[in-house]
């Protein structure tokens, strides 16, 4: 039998419908990949036991004919995602004993749906990052690796530089990739799940605010916030995207509006759509690799039919620091509920404010508690009109900038979705924090205007690593995006990792 | 603008989180190089535009203002690093 771990979800899916497999068999393949891959980090838990009897469920419904559209499909969740009965992190030592009484939203979703849990995933400590090295646990590592690079060749693990998968969903981008999920949760406050997804040859989505819900996802920056799913291609994603999204009562910025089958338009034709090039985002010092992938991305669209024109968005220069101000006091405010008193870490205190205080410290990582700190500074007294009013104004024109664009018939924007590949670990803003901000440019605008983002594999770096492309929708439109996704996929194919060196 | 230490601090105390004299150059500097990255928003002329207030433009959704869940004493304290009983466990805050 070929490796189970090697199918996407709709291949197994066939597979499981054809009986070639059982549930049990395709899980089993999964926990031992998981076994081998340790040394990647990607799981901070293994959930082999619920996994196998899950399984065993799936291959009772699928016998009695009642399979969900996921049946049996083994999914790794990100660790902020609450699960019933499961220790839930958010990657922080605040929360290291945390063992939520109730489930989220999206993962009940998927549990109603059919999949299987395989265990929880890294990220950033409360998804504030880029790299996945603000994880109060190990570093997780991108199963790329530079050309001739010896990475994971030396005694107990790796010599040379292992990269980083991007962040803050590191885990669930090094799991996909690696083959140690079939497909995997993820959550994007800036660019969380489109920059990971592009610095692993991966698929992630963004959708619209509103349209999945965010009850049960332990929270950073509300108006920001949105899951979303990281897979091995584009009709995976849109399989799971159909999963995850739906209204839901416990969250009141979810909307009640339909759930398209969005796998139907992956393929579709594109034909006589228009596609826009914002200059903006052409940025000075921008790597000649990356100028060279969008080009070629507009050229595959052209000879796919669609127009290209090159469209303006003016305000894309002030996404970046209007969101340094907007992420971190909804995170200040959101935050303040770590009190080491409901749950999560205590450390004594002579009264209840050096309690308070002396938790927090402790418990915070360094760029969490440096986040809360400029949060509190931007909403504080005196403060609040020049700094978080005004960045909610600048919100205000980047919406508008999307919306004329959109109102001038242009059915997506193309752009590149991060300005380089995969780094090493240790190589980024440890002088200046600004440094690893700038991985978002080009993702955080789309956060910011609340739209529908999707990061598609499309290219390799002189050294041999992946690079991605992102298209941005309409409000609600997160269809187009799966159509013109496909386009790039079918012309460019997918990016596996050939070199499986970690075992 | 930029933030001097005692702003560090008074900001830190606000914020609840204890920082040590070593931390609070550290945390001036980065402070600072956030701020002055924000800085470039004060040339947009923001004079007649709306804050953005709801990312998505729809109805609040309502509920009835009824009782729909409780009695989970148990699983709310369940966490709870001290507690008696049914109730969350503090330092005296009342002399």
């Amino acid at each position: 039998m070929t490796d189970l771990t090697q199918l996407t979800i709709a291949e197994a899916c066939d597979g499981l419908t054809k009986k070639t497999f059982s549930a049990a068999d395709l899980t089993q393949a999964y926990l031992a990949a998981m076994e081998k891959g340790r040394k990647l980090n990607a799981y901070v838990l293994e959930t082999p036991e619920k996994a196998v009897a899950m399984a065993a469920a799936s291959d009772a419904r699928i016998a009695r004919g009642e399979a969900g559209p996921l049946e049996g499909i083994p999914i790794g969740v990100k660790d902020l995602f609450c699960t019933k009965d499961v220790r839930t992190t958010a990657c922080s030592n605040i929360l290291a004993n945390f063992v939520p009484p109730y489930e989220s939203t999206v993962t009940s979703n998927l549990w109603r749906d059919g999949a299987v849990m395989l265990g929880k995933l890294n990220n950033d400590e409360f998804a504030m990052g880029s790299s996945n090295e603000t994880s109060c646990f190990p570093t997780p590592i991108n199963p790329w690796r530079r050309q001739g690079s010896n990475a994971g060749v030396g005694p107990g693990g790796i010599d040379g530089t292992p990269l980083v998968p991007g962040g803050s969903s590191g885990g669930s981008s090094a799991a996909v990739a690696a083959m140690l999920c079939a497909g995997a949760t993820a959550t994007d406050t800036g660019g969380s799940i489109r920059q990971p997804a592009a610095l692993t040859g991966t698929v992630g989505i963004k959708p619209t605010y509103g349209r999945v819900s965010r009850w049960g996802i332990v929270a950073f920056a509300s108006s920001l916030d949105q899951a979303g799913p990281i897979a091995r291609d584009v009709k995976d994603a849109a399989m799971l995207l159909r999963t995850f999204a739906g209204a839901d009562a416990k969250d009141t910025t979810c909307v009640d509006r339909e759930v398209p089958d969005y796998a139907a338009a992956v393929g579709k034709s594109i034909k006589g759509m228009t596609i826009g090039i914002p200059r903006e985002y052409r940025i000075d010092g921008m790597p000649e690799e990356i100028q060279k992938l969008w080009d070629d991305g507009a050229q595959i669209l052209k000879e796919a039919g669609a127009n290209i024109v090159e469209i303006s968005l003016p305000h894309t220069k002030y996404a970046l620091p209007a969101y340094y101000i907007v992420a971190p006091a909804e995170a200040s405010s959101n935050l303040a509920r770590y009190d080491g008193v409901r749950y999560g870490l205590r450390e004594p205190g002579k009264d209840i404010v050096d309690l308070y205080e002396k938790t927090r410290a402790k418990g915070f990582g360094k760029e969490v508690r440096r986040r809360i700190m400029i949060g509190t500074y931007v909403l504080s007294a005196g403060y609040y009109d020049a700094y978080y009013v005004r960045a909610q104004k600048l919100r205000t024109l980047i919406k508008q900038d999307f919306e004329q664009a959109y109102a001038s018939g242009v059915d997506a924007i193309l752009t590149p979705a991060t300005p380089s590949a995969a780094f090493g670990i240790g190589e980024k803003g440890s002088a200046d924090p600004v440094e690893m901000y700038l991985q978002d440019i080009f993702t955080v605008t789309v956060n910011m205007a609340g739209l529908p983002g999707i990061a598609v594999p499309a290219g390799l770096d002189p050294q041999g690593l992946p690079l991605g492309l992102q298209l941005i929708g309409r409000a609600f439109d997160e269809e187009t995006l799966f159509s013109v996704a496909s386009v790039i996929e079918k012309a460019k194919g997918r990016f596996p990792v050939s070199d499986r060196w970690w075992g | 603008m930029s933030v001097d230490q005692a702003t560090v601090r008074r900001i830190a105390h606000l914020a609840r989180i204890a920082v040590t004299d070593e931390e609070v150059p550290h945390l001036q500097d980065e402070l600072n190089a956030i701020l002055a990255f924000v800085e470039q928003l004060n040339e947009v002329d923001v004079s007649n535009v709306e804050p953005m207030t709801s990312v998505t433009p729809m109805a609040m959704k309502k509920r009835q203002d009824v009782v729909s869940d409780g009695g989970i004493a148990d699983l709310i304290v369940a966490n709870a690093p001290e507690r008696e009983g049914h109730f969350f466990a503090v330092p005296k805050v009342v002399e």
